[in-house]
């Protein structure tokens, strides 16, 4: 029986003979809004990918809701799960990218009930009616009927939201949302993540914004060459780091 | 040249072209449907399939597109015959073109489904889709509008290609206009004539290809 929603139990990947994760620890409670922050090849994207095996990993375990993901341990032996399986267990999460990558054929209403009607077999009229109360929730009801293309890069991103978050996951995984926006356009996407946070979903979020981490994030992992350099409260982290790769890190960095 | 004349052996010939056209479209049709089924199987091997499979495939396609159109009807007609499959004239001729074909749509599809971007595919597995979903409903509709225009292309190079038949007594278009020259001397008019009607089946092919491109763009 376990407490944590998410449990990552030392997580080893390797990309060819590069090690990016080194045998990370780490534990979600329901609720939890945790910040990954860390530089460019800490390995934070990957461990974020892992967990829902958009990434295959070499060993270690993680589990969500108790339920071991991506493989099964028999006999000793070591097996990644069936694909119709892993699908399955993808959709625990939901995901929301860098580039946004929303079904550019597709318009936003679609992109978001995709989902609904071809993985949780809902009928269309539901499925119409929960995608609607998602775009409403990300401001964008009235842009129901445009196509990726006709948005802005932050409708986007917000319509991407909508789509992960509509699934109804038990965890959101967030991977620099924002790094691919124009600055004027940030705000309004960290708005929405802040306004489920508030609502209590269980998030995961790699973050290159210091100031967001700092508000939303209820505990902040600091990751560095392939491990958790450190992590805790960002009110405590952010003002008194205990390393000196944190303190580096925070320096180079925009926060301060 | 008298222009009533030429008129008048148009009529008098009009069954014979008639029936040219006729098998010109039907070979075409035949050759393109077939060659597009097999081609999109071409297509996904390369892009998808394991290791040997791929090897295999592109050598297939290298093979087949490294050698003129010509060289496979003779081939498809008379090579398959020493090896106990002789085929009748028109099936010989179909299968050489779609064969041809397959090795182009193949080339097209694969280079449509590498040009749709990674994010597309991780953003549907995200969502819990298999990979069988996910070609279906991100990464295939994507492929489709790429691949149409080129495609459009190759439909009409599959119409030019079916007068290579006439070589191995397919009496399409450009043999049974043969025919009537033979008979009427008027090699110049006529000519022109089956020039007009290739030109007018192949602008048909691509004004549809067209609409149907207009009809399914991507709004942006």
């Amino acid at each position: 029986m376990t407490t944590n929603l998410v449990e990552i139990r030392d997580l080893h990947k390797s990309f060819g003979k590069v090690e990016v994760l080194k045998g990370v620890n780490c534990d979600l409670a329901q609720s939890d809004v945790v910040c990954v922050i860390g530089s460019s090849g800490s390995g934070k994207t990957t461990m974020l990918r892992c967990i829902n095996m958009l990434e295959d990993f070499e060993a270690g375990t993680i589990t969500i809701d108790g339920e071991a993901i991506g493989y099964d341990v028999r006999d000793g032996k070591r097996r990644r799960k069936p694909e119709r399986e892993i699908a399955r267990q993808r959709a625990l999460t939901g995901m929301a990218f860098q580039q946004f990558n929303l079904f550019p054929h597709l318009t936003a209403i679609e992109n978001v009930t995709l989902g609904l009607v071809k993985v949780k077999r809902l009928g269309r009229d539901e499925a119409t009616v929960i995608g609607e109360r998602w775009l409403d929730r990300v401001g964008l009801s009235t842009r129901r009927n445009n196509y990726p293309g006709q948005l802005s890069g932050g409708q986007q991103q917000r319509v991407a939201i909508a789509r992960a978050i509509a699934m109804n996951p038990k965890l959101m995984l967030f991977d620099e949302v924002t790094s691919a926006l124009d600055p004027e356009l940030v705000n309004e996407v960290l708005m929405v993540i802040k306004d489920l946070a508030r609502d209590g979903m269980t998030m995961l979020i790699v973050t290159h914004e210091m100031r967001f981490a700092y508000e939303v994030a209820n505990r902040v992992i600091f990751m560095n060459e392939g491990l958790i350099g450190e992590e805790g409260d960002p009110r405590e982290m952010f003002i008194r780091p205990k390393t000196q790769r944190l303190a580096e890190f925070l320096k180079s960095s925009s926060f301060n | 040249m008298d222009p009533t004349s030429f008129l008048e052996q148009i009529w008098i010939a009009r069954w014979p072209l008639a029936s040219g056209v006729g098998l010109t479209l039907i070979i075409s049709f035949l050759s393109i449907i077939a060659g597009t089924i097999l081609g999109v199987g071409v297509g996904m091997s390369l892009t998808y399939g394991a290791r040997p499979l791929r090897w295999l495939v592109r050598g297939y396609t290298d093979f087949i597109r490294g050698t003129p159109v010509l060289v496979l009807v003779l081939a498809s007609y008379y090579v398959l015959g020493t090896i106990g499959l002789q085929l009748k004239p028109f099936q010989a001729g179909v299968l050489a073109l779609a064969v041809f074909c397959s090795s182009h749509v193949g080339e097209i599809v694969r280079g449509a489904l590498q040009a749709i971007p990674k994010g597309q595919t991780e953003a549907a597995k995200a969502i819990g889709l298999t990979f069988a979903e996910t070609f279906i409903y991100v990464l295939a509709p994507q492929a489709l509008r790429q691949i149409l225009p080129a495609w459009v292309n190759t439909a009409a190079e599959m119409v030019k290609a079916s007068t290579l038949l006439s070589i191995i007594g397919i009496g399409e278009l450009l043999l049974s206009t043969q025919e009537v020259i033979a008979r009427t001397f008027m090699s110049l008019p006529f000519y022109f004539l089956a020039g007009a009607l290739y030109f007018l089946i192949n602008f048909g092919i691509e004004s549809l290809g067209r609409l149907i491109e207009r009809k399914i763009s991507i709004q942006s």
